[in-house]
């Protein structure tokens, strides 16, 4: 046993620091995400926001993080015990073990030995398997549902089920896009090959792929404008209306940890991940080619989740009939021609900043809806002023 | 549709186009972003920071009561149960009492509370009390911030409404309501009555 644990330390131990890192980084970014939160929102409202607890209100996060340890355990006695307490604990698990593959620094590309910002390296399925595990998380919320035994629980899982399903579709569609034209699904090697200029970022050159991709994950992470598994205002609190203290803490934690996913996620595969161009290429391995990689990482991680954050103050939230035309009648069909673009491109072997075009789409898109909403609306006038005529004339 | 003749007195409406833009959605949520970050660094909080600045309450709010004394620092009240009667929220508790008539102190008065109580949690701040009062004894103040950690502690007596009193004096922010100089219409003298309400902040001996 110990002759075994000495042999395999050199590999063993940049494993257990990485999932040390993450298992002590994200709660704590879940922690200070509610505190960035509440901030931002305060000054987009011209409040100040929570400024009473350390410098700048700085040790609130700590303060919501010992009060909601330290609530009641209130336990209805109307819900299925067991699905009840599994439900937070699923959400969390599933939520964390998508960061397995995510690198959340540099990777050096020789995996031997050394630190290295990613719990398991040079994992040749890595993108497939986040969003299989992405999409179990569905069943955290499902299951929490039908634990509470309760409407306003049962109709936020439904939405949130359907919600997942339908956006799961263009989330795939977006990024395989992607993964064609770069022939690997290893993260790291989606990074490598946007490592040249600004230009060969993907979002320059397949800016539609990111907009789905974007718009589908924002939907995932049940973020506002997509919030309406949780709307406050029709469904009480959504699937989490029955939970409170530490429950309701992991439930919260799973959504921050989604956000986090996203951002990076984002960051990763369409801005070039730790790569910047006039900065030396930091897979190379010193430790100041690591550490500016990392900062530029964390840097473009950062301004997605300011983003994210931001959304919220500045759209309303989506009709639910709305929020699924989105998906079906815009996402999909456009994901779709946006991958015969890209089989286009790889099969004739053209340049593939040619993908450039596909963002024509949307304008199409939006030309042709803007003509079928004003013929639609001609005729409705039309209809009306019929209905006018006539009236007028039986009434004289 | 134009062909059809418009009643004049009707105000009519068309549905607007839906214009290209309109429909991308995408110049929308970036003016509805472009707002939100406006905001966000504009750094004009509208927020007050209310334990270290207190906000201008005016003088005619309704607050905590007081009982004021006429100009020889007796309680003003003559116990004539009118604020009682008058009070909706029956919160008001006076026992009367004569007046000691061998003190000279209190050899011009009748009577006068030996108790006077107001539960200012049942209290609903009407302002019926002070409205009652035949000689001005009992007024509202513009205390708003009141606080107590037992019901007993917020059932005022005479001292303690006595004692809001000198405190409203002493800090010149007596209500808008006070206004004259001894003990109201009902008990004053023809050349009292004639008196022109004090200058603001000094209170009934001014
Ligand atoms: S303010 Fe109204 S409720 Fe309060 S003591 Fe006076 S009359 Fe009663
Ligand atoms: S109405 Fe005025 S004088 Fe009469 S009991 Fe009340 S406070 Fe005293």
């Amino acid at each position: 046993m110990w002759v075994w644990l000495k042999e395999s330390w050199p590999i063993l131990w940049p494993t257990l620091a990485a999932i040390g890192v993450i298992l002590a980084v994200v709660p704590l970014l879940g922690l200070y995400m509610t505190f960035i939160e509440r901030k931002l929102a305060a000054y987009v409202q011209d409040r100040i926001g929570p400024n009473r607890v350390g410098p700048f209100g700085l040790l609130q996060a700590v303060a919501d993080g010992i009060k909601i340890f330290l609530k009641e355990q209130v336990i209805p006695d109307h819900v299925y015990t067991t699905l009840y307490f599994l439900a937070p604990a699923m959400s969390l698990m599933t939520a964390m073990f998508a960061l397995v593959v995510m690198p959340f620094g540099p990777v050096p590309t020789d995996y031997e030995g050394g630190f290295r910002f990613v719990v398991q390296p040079g994992n040749d399925i890595g993108i497939l398997f986040m969003m299989a595990i992405s999409s179990l998380s569905a069943y955290g919320i499902i299951v929490g549902g039908w634990a509470s035994n309760n409407k306003y629980s049962i109709y936020g899982a439904i939405r949130s089920c359907a919600q997942f399903i339908s956006y799961e579709i263009p989330l795939g569609l977006s990024i395989i896009g992607v993964i064609a034209i770069t022939g690997s699904l290893n993260i790291e090697k989606i990074v490598e090959a946007q490592s040249g200029s600004i230009l060969d970022w993907n979002v320059c050159w397949q800016p539609l792929a990111l907009l789905i991709f974007f718009t589908a994950a924002l939907a995932e992470t049940n973020r506002l404008p997509f919030d309406l598994p949780e709307c406050e205002q029709e469904l009480v609190g959504g699937f989490h209306t029955e939970y409170s203290g530490i429950k309701f803490v992991l439930f919260f934690l799973a959504e921050y940890t989604h956000i986090v996913t996203v951002s990076f996620l984002t960051a990763l595969l369409f801005f070039g991940g730790w790569h910047f161009p006039g900065l030396p290429n930091p897979t190379g391995g010193t430790t100041l080619g690591m550490i500016l990689g990392l900062a530029v990482l964390l840097f473009k991680v950062s301004m997605v989740v300011l983003f994210i954050i931001l959304l919220r103050w500045a759209l309303p939230r989506f009709r639910f009939d709305q929020l699924m035309g989105l998906a079906w009648k815009g996402l999909i069909p456009m994901g779709l021609v946006h991958l015969v673009g890209v089989a286009i491109v790889l099969s004739l072997g053209l340049p593939k900043h040619l993908l450039i075009l596909t963002a024509a789409l949307p304008i199409a898109a939006a030309y042709y809806s803007s003509v079928k909403f004003n013929a639609s609306m001609g005729r409705w006038n039309a209809l009306e002023s019929g209905v006018r005529k006539t009236s007028a004339v039986s009434y004289e | 549709m134009s062909n059809v003749k418009k009643e004049k007195t009707v105000k009519w409406g068309e549905e607007p186009k839906l214009s290209i833009l309109d429909a991308l959605y995408l110049p929308a949520i970036a003016s509805g972003v472009a707002t939100a970050i406006r905001h966000a660094v504009s750094g004009k909080a509208t927020t007050r920071q209310y334990p270290e600045v207190e906000p201008e309450i005016p003088p005619n709010y309704r607050g905590v009561h007081r009982l004021n004394r006429d100009e020889e620092g007796r309680v003003k009240c003559v116990a004539c149960y009118m604020c009682q009667t008058a009070c909706p929220a029956n919160c008001i508790e006076i026992i009367a009492a004569p007046a000691p008539k061998d003190d000279p102190h209190w050899k011009d008065r009748d009577k006068y509370p030996a108790t006077f109580t107001i539960d200012e949690l049942r209290c609903i701040y009407c302002g019926m009390c002070e409205e009652a009062c035949p000689v001005d004894a009992i007024e509202l103040t513009s205390i708003y911030d009141l606080t107590g950690l037992s019901r007993q502690e917020m059932i005022f007596d005479r001292e303690k409404l006595l004692s809001v009193f000198d405190e409203t004096v002493k800090s010149g922010k007596d209500p808008v309501r006070t206004h004259r100089g001894v003990l109201g219409p009902a008990s004053e003298t023809a050349a009292t009555a004639k008196q022109a309400p004090p200058p603001p902040g000094r209170g009934r001996r001014g």
